[in-house]
């Protein structure tokens, strides 16, 4: 594999607070190739959007990187003055984020926004970005992209709007694209043209993609591997397929049998019981035992670390190869995602 | 059959997007307009979910905005409990108030329909408040928790703001909220598209329950077809402000008759599928502000042919649905077809 684009090491995210220190993004660690797309997936609450505002230098006090470095081709940018942050960002790393009314703004036109961004970042005349503005337009699927440019965000529909933010991260042709949900407004067909593009530019321009999202649909489409997130930290990572279809931590085999299928005739999904912990009350051990089905003693006292499974990693004591526990090691058909 | 719970009848929606006066004298442009609902017409019946699908910006947030009264509409009426809704919001008899509180909307952009000011718990509690159904006090909280509670939140939960909270579970918060009122109608605009599968099972599984229990309603708007097929029991497809196809969900998306319905549900992307590209509707997404003429899909429907770029087709019942399209009711080849309006 080529030397990584993305790297981020061992990141942990705080936020103090009255009673003390919530820890909401603990020991992360990965990293993404030129060309590569890097699924990362988990439980709402986990952890995924502050990790990408992080590697972004956006994340809002109180919350601040307490350790760890991110580093983007060999160098650390996670200790950069805002300015140099500034410069990279946009450039060098583009953003969509989850919440596309909150990168746009109200007051100006969507072609106003463009230009801006794409002549803050490249050297082009107003004019010549005006039409890089339409012709971003165009290629994130607005209708009509050389009228709707003078429109204003609210005139937009909710998917209209996604797509002017992808423009946005995509205006100055970023190394590095960290996507938060882009996809979650669009409808299927909009989607696969999305994702086309964004694989495009991994394949010809050898962009790293970060992808949060919790379609599976879209990460078994798009990204080669898959992080797995829950309670803040990676409890799973591998290749994609081998992620979707023999996943090896309880709470991936949950997450995998949760997804409506069109085959299925049940009145009720299955669902994981339970809930997330509260940051401020993460059991000791594992942080997924009192929902796990496969909890044992050990899960409740030490924390597992990432550990090899399969094709894969995962944090996860059943995979501990000390342990002779071969009788409850998940197996594919255990899984009921043997098909 | 007895009267619907929910009327639509005739409903259309034009924005001007003009540009500004000055602008046009200059520039010497046009006044242009966008016709994002055009003569819709459907009924819903108490306890039963309708979804609506359709591509990005064929105007589903539209109609419900138009349903709740955030808009207007420019034609047509929406009728709720035989109520009409345009009276509904504008008058304040003991009727009208007990109709605003039966009707509650999530909002497709949970972030932006959150007053970012004010706690959570007071966020959730302001529908009880406004239609004071329980006074302040521990009646209140107690209620709060509970709402709190069914989207796998905590009470503790309700002293924050909406900032301090993740994209799903802001979302999960105006699920909350919307249920405070015990609403009878619910419309949900994309209510879990921010969630991850496992939250979003525990949603649906609780739509699903809080509907057999309290005969609830939905309209249910999503881009996921998979979950539309799991909540939904009769579905209508939009394409560019109409309804292009609509009945029960087993017929609809078991044999689509709509050639658009055909690839909107060939587009649909699966697990099984690493790797590949699947394929998108074919075409150009066409431009609300010059529509096709004739049927709307036209330029991008495998099946056109001579009638479809002149007369706009009408809903016609075939199959036990109904269905817009000159080539279903050809095929169907019913001389005595019966051209039906929605109701
Ligand atoms: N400003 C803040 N103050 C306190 N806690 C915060 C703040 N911002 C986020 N959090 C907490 O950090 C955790 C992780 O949030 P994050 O937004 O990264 O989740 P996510 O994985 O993106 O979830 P989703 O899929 O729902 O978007 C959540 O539990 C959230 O409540
Ligand atoms: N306030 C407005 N002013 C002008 N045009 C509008 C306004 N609101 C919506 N539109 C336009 O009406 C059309 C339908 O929009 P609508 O928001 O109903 O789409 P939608 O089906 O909900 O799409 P999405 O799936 O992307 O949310 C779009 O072309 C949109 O640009
Ligand atoms: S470590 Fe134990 S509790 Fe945690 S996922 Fe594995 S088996 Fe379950
Ligand atoms: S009416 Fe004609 S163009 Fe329209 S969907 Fe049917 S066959 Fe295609
Ligand atoms: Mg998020
Ligand atoms: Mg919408």
């Amino acid at each position: 594999m080529s030397k990584a684009l993305l790297e981020v090491k061992n990141l942990r995210i705080e936020f103090p607070n009255r009673r003390g220190l919530l820890t909401a993004v603990d020991d992360v660690s990965f990293s993404i190739a030129p060309g590569e797309v890097l699924g990362v997936v988990g439980e709402s609450g986990a952890g995924k959007s502050l990790t990408g505002a992080a590697i972004i230098g956006l994340l809002e006090p109180p919350g601040r990187i307490a350790s760890g470095e991110i580093l983007l081709d060999g160098q650390r940018i996670d200790n950069l003055p805002y300015e140099a942050m500034r410069k990279i960002r946009g450039r060098q790393i583009g953003a969509i984020f989850q919440d596309p009314l909150t990168s746009l703004n109200p007051l100006y036109t969507v072609g106003r926004q463009l230009v801006e961004t794409v002549t803050t970042h490249l050297d082009l005349s107003e004019s010549a970005a005006k039409d890089r503005a339409v012709k971003l337009l165009e290629e994130v699927g607005i209708p009509a992209a050389r009228e709707r440019v003078d429109h204003y965000p609210h005139q937009f529909s909710g998917g209209m709007r996604q797509r002017v933010v992808i423009a946005l991260a995509l205006a100055a042709e970023p190394k590095v694209i960290i996507a938060d949900e882009p996809t979650t407004a669009l409808d299927v067909s909009i989607q696969a043209q999305i994702i086309t593009l964004l694989k495009r530019l991994c394949r010809d321009h050898g962009t790293a993609v970060m992808l949060v999202t919790h379609d599976m649909g879209v990460i078994a489409e798009t990204a080669d591997r898959v992080a797995v997130m829950y309670a803040g930290r990676v409890v799973e990572m591998g290749p994609v397929a081998d992620v979707i279809h023999k996943p090896q931590h309880p709470y991936t085999v949950g997450l995998m049998g949760s997804i409506p299928e069109f085959e299925s005739d049940r009145e009720r999904l299955i669902q994981i019981d339970g809930a997330m912990p509260r940051l401020d009350a993460i059991p000791q051990g594992c942080a997924f035992n009192p929902r796990c089905n496969k909890v044992f003693d050990m899960c409740k006292t030490s924390r597992p670390e990432l550990m090899a499974a399969a094709a894969s990693r995962a944090a996860c004591w059943l995979h501990d190869s000390r342990l002779v526990r071969s009788d409850s090691r998940i197996t594919r058909s255990e899984s009921g995602l043997a098909r | 059959m007895t009267t619907p719970f929910v009327q639509l009848k005739n409903v259309s929606k034009t924005f001007d997007v003009s540009a500004p006066w000055l602008n046009r004298v200059i520039e010497r442009k046009p006044q242009s307009f966008l016709h994002a609902v055009s003569d819709l017409s459907f009924d819903i019946q108490r306890g039963e979910t309708l979804a609506l699908v359709g591509e990005s910006g064929c105007g589903k947030s539209t109609v419900a905005r138009l349903i709740v009264g955030l808009y207007a509409s420019s034609t047509g009426s929406v009728m709720i409990d035989g109520q009409d809704m345009r009276i509904a919001l504008t008058s304040n008899n003991e009727a009208a108030r007990a109709l605003r509180r039966k009707v509650q909307m999530i909002f497709q952009d949970p972030y932006a329909s959150l007053n970012p000011r004010w706690r959570v718990a007071d966020i959730v509690a302001e529908p009880i408040r406004t239609h004071r159904l329980i006074p302040d006090g521990a009646a209140l909280d107690k209620r709060v928790a509970k709402l709190l509670g069914y989207v796998k939140l905590t009470a503790k939960d309700g002293e924050k703001y909406p900032h301090q909270f993740s994209g799903g579970q802001r979302q999960r918060i105006s699920i909350a909220r919307a249920l405070a009122s015990n609403p009878e109608f619910l419309i949900c605009d994309d209510p879990t598209s921010a969630l991850d599968v496992s939250v979003q099972a525990q949603v649906l599984n609780l739509m699903k329950d809080l509907q057999r229990e309290m005969g609830l309603t939905y309209l249910f708007i999503s881009h996921n077809l998979q979950v539309v097929h799991h909540i939904a029991d009769r579905v209508g497809v939009m394409y560019l402000g109409r309804v292009v196809e609509i009945g029960d969900k087993k017929e609809v998306f078991g044999a689509p008759q709509h050639p658009y319905t055909r690839m909107l549900l060939d587009a649909i992307p699966d697990l099984h599928m690493t790797g590949k590209a699947r394929t998108p509707v074919a075409g150009e997404v066409p431009n609300p502000l010059n529509p096709p003429s004739g049927c709307a899909f036209n330029p991008r429907c495998p099946r056109k042919f001579e009638p479809c770029d002149k007369t706009r087709p009408e809903l016609v019942n075939i199959h036990g649905r109904q269905v817009a399209c000159f080539a279903a009711t050809s095929a169907q080849n019913s001389a005595t077809e019966t051209v039906m309006t929605l109701s």
